[in-house]
């Protein structure tokens, strides 16, 4: 996701103070007063202070925090719900803090939009009308915008329910008109402020997975804001982490994981399920040096110096793993393959599903490879046991 | 002397003073009256004809066919029978007392002051939603308008504008215009951030977001301070009278004056039928237009 060149939405030194006379507080914050001394001192709130931040074309770009972090004033500056004390909005390079309320009006219609924690639909309004209210306001013919806005309610999975009214929906289906709502205007930045905190686990997980499959088909640029590490570690392509206003950490999901900056970045991570979380291509070998590739047995025979137990390859075809012993077991005639397993795995598996091969399969390593059943490295269990095990925060 | 009393009397100014502010003031606004009561006498104008006008209109027509509109509209607007038959029987027994014409007066004239209040009140609610100090500036006016004496406020009325309809009209916009103001405010305050939010995030310009989702969403709120604006409408009739409002009010002062008790009685039941036809009308009204709202209360 990374391989565009230049950012959809730049933040600059942002900061944001609440109170009566925030200009006038700034150049204390600026000047790093603490939080709470600037509260005692003056009685104004620093929201957030000096955030730098750019977002990718086509990447869901996670805000995560706690409550209380900043996140959700942070996401409301993307399309200027609120405006900040101090610091640049960039979207496509240019400065939306300069734009006139008509402009404004403007860019929210055709650029942004946004999903809301507690769905913020409008209760007067029936499914069809709620999910077409962005075109409806902008002066589209109702046949217009009537069909699309029943294409997205298909898409989210609730045809047949035009006619009901919000009330009348359990929580995730009100979310699903919200998503269907923010879709349905064709803006390419979907901003989604807790969009699934307020439902329960299940159907939560359940919207996880559709948004990541409708983000497949769409490539929008999201900004997805949560507070639960989990959710951010499924969604996220980049995670930025909030703390008391201020960024702590921005990174991909397993840098967040394998290396927090501070504590309170390793507290968040701590209670992650990591097998969930991590990848195999993020703790694979990628060194080539147990990976074999020759004709026949004959060739392993050199191989074994360093290593007791290799891959081996024959025209980059995985032919499987043999190990010192069992060569010389097959070259003596005693069995009949010098192969331990054939077993293999995908560098875009979950370090869960591969948990069960490994414990299976009676070795020590198991070849890694890429979309192309191409071989790139190897995964031994010693790395599944070290990053899995909870003394490796202590380390 | 008059030093140590202080402590026994309260220090009050001297009679000669209090006489010379009463003086002063009431010269001045007499002068302003003289000066400007024609002025304003032909502002109000316009209003006044259209009082005439409507008055004359509802007694003008034959009883039978106003009883079939108004037996109509409570249909149209509560679709219930029950409320419609309600109403025809009531005025009925009205138009059987020889209450008719009086009750058309009173009709006429409730029907011109609800929609002249909702018509300056919403607006003025609307303000006051939009910002803190407009709303604390407007609160101790309506609090003024509400506990003042009716009376108070109908002497400089009276010695503007005579005696007469439009002063009885503006009296009874004054006493009758607070709660559709109040719960205008109310309700727009009301409407859930995240909904408006989501307006403003769609990009709905300030209009839309006002006619598109507060101004329905406070809606049931704001047809709660209409009703309570007719019912106290219609409670200001009696004293509307007393500046020369004819209607069901004027019998009332009657027998209160000479003790008459059965016309009283009479009159002041039919006052109470209409209260209970305007109050049962606008409610069921504002129900059946609610009805999608309602889920929450539902329980769904």
């Amino acid at each position: 996701m990374d391989n565009n060149s230049a950012p959809l939405i730049e933040i600059e030194s942002l900061t944001q103070i609440f109170g009566n006379n925030p200009e006038k507080v700034l150049a204390k914050v600026d000047q790093g007063m603490s939080k709470s001394d600037v509260l005692a001192e003056t009685g104004h709130t620093v929201g957030l202070r000096d955030i730098n931040l750019s977002v990718n074309r086509g990447e869901i770009f996670v805000i995560m925090g706690l409550s209380g972090s900043g996140k959700s004033t942070l996401i409301r500056h993307f399309n200027r719900l609120i405006d900040p004390t101090a610091g640049k909005i960039k979207v496509e390079g240019d400065d939306i803090l300069t734009l006139s309320p008509k402009e404004l009006i403007e860019f929210r219609r055709h650029k942004m939009s946004m999903v809301f924690q507690h769905f913020g639909l409008m209760p007067h309004h029936c499914v069809l009308d709620n999910v077409g209210y962005g075109l409806s306001i902008q002066g589209e013919k109702p046949n217009v915008w009537k069909t699309k806005a029943k294409e997205w309610l298909e898409v989210v999975g609730l045809e047949g329910y035009e006619d009901q009214y919000p009330s009348q929906l359990s929580g995730g289906q009100q979310q699903r008109v919200g998503l269907a709502r923010a879709l349905c205007t064709d803006a390419e930045i979907l901003l989604m402020d807790e969009a699934f905190s307020a439902l329960d686990p299940l159907i939560r997980y359940e919207m996880q997975t559709q948004l990541i499959e409708l983000q497949g088909k769409l490539q929008k640029t999201i900004i997805f804001i949560t507070h639960d590490l989990d959710e951010a570690l499924r969604l996220g392509d980049r995670i930025a982490v909030l703390k008391d206003g201020e960024m702590v950490q921005v990174g991909t999901p397993e840098d967040i994981i394998l290396n927090p900056v501070d504590d309170y970045v390793r507290d968040f991570a701590k209670d992650v399920n990591r097998a969930k979380a991590l990848k195999v291509k993020h703790i694979m070998d990628r060194s080539k040096d147990k990976i074999v590739d020759c004709d026949s047995e004959e060739g392993l025979q050199d191989a074994f110096n360093k290593h007791d137990t290799l891959i081996w390859t024959k025209n980059n075809q995985l032919q499987g793993v043999v190990s010192k012993n069992r060569l010389a077991a097959y070259q003596a005639g005693q069995i009949d393959s010098p192969l331990l397993h054939q077993t293999s795995v995908k560098k875009k598996d979950y370090l869960q599903s591969v948990l069960p091969l490994a414990l299976l399969t009676d070795h020590h390593l198991l070849p890694v490879l890429d979309s192309d059943n191409q071989v790139i490295g190897s995964l031994s269990n010693d790395a599944l046991a070290e990053v899995l095990s909870p003394s490796f925060d202590a380390a | 002397m008059a030093d140590q009393s202080w402590l026994t009397e309260f220090p009050d100014m001297s009679r000669r003073e209090l006489l010379g502010i009463r003086k002063t003031l009431d010269g001045a606004y007499r002068d302003f009256s003289r000066a400007y009561g024609d002025q304003i006498e032909a502002f109000f104008d316009p209003l006044l004809s259209f009082l005439v006008w409507f008055e004359n209109l509802l007694l003008n027509t034959p009883w039978w066919l106003v009883l079939g509109i108004l037996a109509g509209l409570v249909y149209f607007m509560s679709r219930s029978w029950k409320l419609c038959v309600g109403v025809s029987l009531s005025l009925l027994a009205i138009g059987y007392f020889g209450m008719w014409d009086n009750t058309m007066r009173t009709l006429s004239i409730i029907t011109v002051c609800t929609f002249l209040a909702i018509i300056i009140g919403i607006p003025v609610g609307i303000m006051m939603a939009r910002s803190n100090r407009t709303q604390a500036i407007i609160t101790p006016f309506l609090d003024i308008m509400q506990t003042m004496p009716a009376f108070v406020y109908l002497i400089p009325v009276v010695m503007l504008l005579g005696i007469g309809k439009i002063p009885g009209v503006i009296a009874v916009v004054i006493y009758a215009i607070p709660p559709v103001i109040r719960l205008t405010n109310l309700g727009i305050r009301l409407v859930p951030h995240e909904t408006l939010e989501a307006a403003t995030a769609y990009g709905a310009t300030p209009k839309q977001r006002l006619f598109g989702v507060q101004l329905p969403l406070a809606m049931p709120t704001i047809m709660a301070g209409i009703n309570q604006t007719i019912m106290m409408a219609l409670a200001m009739v009696v004293i509307a009278s007393m500046i020369g409002v004819k209607g069901l009010g004027q019998p009332v002062l009657k027998s209160i004056t000479n003790q008459y008790f059965t016309l009283g009685l009479l009159n002041g039941l039919a006052i109470v039928a209409l209260a209970i036809m305007f109050d049962r009308v606008s409610q069921s009204y504002a129900k059946r237009t609610q009805k999608h709202l309602g889920g929450d209360q539902n329980g769904q």
